[in-house]
């Protein structure tokens, strides 16, 4: 068994020292497509860490039985089961969430993070550290997420959880909304922030100059 | 990794036993989940049908709205007759389809919306105000698009003419361009137009350049394809193929209760 602190560095080193999306860059396409809305972002992000964290144990579990030759299939239909069934779990409980993630559920299957965390991680690990492992780098991922959609929430619509904070023009208040928010770029310039940030603070991260 | 992962036997025994227990989680899955899925489909589809017929209002409860509000009726698109024997709860418009017992294959020339098969029997959707007197429709439509098929509702006035709204809920256009057909701003521009001229022929168009008439609506810009689809399924649904007879028949109220 791992120690405590190895345990504790695996679970929480992704939030900030080793996150998946801000440094090691993965992820990033469904984090643009889904964070115009905190709702959204929200599920997304509880589905994404339930797909890496499942896939990490199961993929750990039989990691000793999979042939190299055929190992990232195996990783694949692992993934795509799991993404399949959190799929219908969202049709049933939260319909209108899930039309509005529509494709992007079905597209964690492709996301580099938990392929990422199964080859590198889940592989050559306990199934218990690659399900902390799995949780870590889900949380990592959800944190930019949830930043980037709470900025583009409440400066785009002007609101968080579609509860409005500040009264639109439109709607005879006195916020003009940010357009440019509501469009998936815009989470480049907020995820670009976010990172810059992150490097101001820990400058280990920042890559030596070529 | 040991060398016995490797051999061909091994190989094709992890594949094949992990194949089966992923099939049978997947399935399960469907399975078990089906029937809370399935409701909440019909739920939204009744969220569709109130929404065309504009009572929806955020919050209200819409199982509730929807009996008290909707008289839904499965209607013959063969002779107009409400087929009693079955019920509307259980009718499924697109189910019925792709049913080849409740659907006839169209012939090219009059398939001018490019649905294939057009179902022989379809669910109407009357309105009813307060007072459970009739205040219009809302009627099924759908056609192709640029990308696939348009499904949506068109709620007309009770003189079965003026639309008062239109919601196409699941088609696959391009978003920003033929995805406007959903555009709030866009569907208001309906309210009020009217399909058929004073001849009894569906004269609804959409029109580049600048809506004239009240039987106009400006088409989408940088959408042709996705506009002249919409054009297509309404001259479609309500020429005398489709529901014509159906709203003539509604119009002289022999329709109301079966």
């Amino acid at each position: 068994m791992a120690s405590a602190k190895e345990m504790k560095s695996v679970l929480f080193g992704p939030i900030f020292a080793n996150n998946p999306i801000a440094l090691q860059i993965l992820g990033v396409c469904s984090a643009l497509a889904v964070t115009s809305k905190m709702t959204n972002t929200l599920v997304m992000c509880i589905a994404l860490t339930a797909v890496v964290a499942a896939s990490n144990f199961f993929i750990s579990i039989i990691r000793n039985h999979i042939p190299s030759s055929v190992r990232i299939i195996v990783q694949m239909t692992i993934i795509a089961s799991l993404v399949i069934v959190v799929d219908q779990v969202l049709r049933a409980y939260a319909y209108e969430i899930s039309r509005e993630l529509s494709v992007f559920v079905g597209l964690i299957i492709t996301n580099c993070i938990v392929m990422g965390r199964a080859e590198a991680y889940a592989m050559k690990s306990t199934p218990f550290m690659s399900l902390l492992d799995g949780i870590g780098n889900g949380l990592g991922y959800s944190i930019v997420l949830l930043v980037v959609g709470f900025i583009r929430e409440l400066f785009g619509s002007g609101s968080l959880f579609d509860v409005q904070i500040m009264p639109l023009v439109s709607e005879g208040g006195w916020y003009e909304p940010v357009g440019l928010l509501l469009m998936p770029p815009s989470a480049f310039f907020i995820i670009g922030g976010f990172i810059w940030v992150l490097r101001t603070f820990r400058p280990e991260q920042v890559e030596p100059k070529e | 990794m040991s060398k016995k992962n490797e051999s061909l036997g091994k190989t094709i025994g992890v594949v094949l036993a992990l194949c089966l227990v992923c099939s049978i989680l997947v399935a399960g899955s469907a399975v078990a989940l089906k029937p809370l899925q399935e409701k909440n489909a019909a739920l939204a589809m009744q969220r569709n049908i109130l929404d065309a017929a504009g009572i929806l209002e955020p919050g209200m409860d819409i199982p509730a709205v929807y009996n008290e509000r909707i008289n839904a009726l499965v209607v013959s698109l063969k002779d107009y007759q409400v087929q009693q024997d079955v019920n509307p709860a259980d009718f499924d418009n697109r189910k019925a389809a792709g049913d080849p017992d409740t659907s006839t294959r169209l012939q090219k020339s009059e398939d001018i919306a490019g649905i294939g098969t057009m179902e022989t029997m379809t669910e109407v959707y009357l309105v009813m105000d307060e007072n459970g007197n009739r205040d219009g429709a809302v009627l099924h439509i759908r056609g192709q698009g640029l990308w696939g098929t348009m499904y949506g509702l068109i709620s007309l006035e009770d003189d079965l003419n003026t639309v008062r709204g239109v919601n196409f809920y699941e088609h696959s256009e391009t978003p920003g361009l033929g995805g406007e057909i959903t555009n709030p701003s866009w569907v208001k521009t309906w309210e009020g137009k009217e399909l058929f001229g004073d001849d009894g022929n569906v004269k609804f168009d959409l029109v580049k350049g600048g809506a004239s008439n009240e039987h106009q609506v400006d088409a989408l810009s940088g959408a042709t394809l996705t506009s002249n689809g919409v054009d297509a399924l309404i001259d479609f649904w309500m020429s005398d193929k489709a529901y014509g007879p159906l709203l003539a028949k509604l119009r002289k109220g022999e329709l109301t209760n079966g």
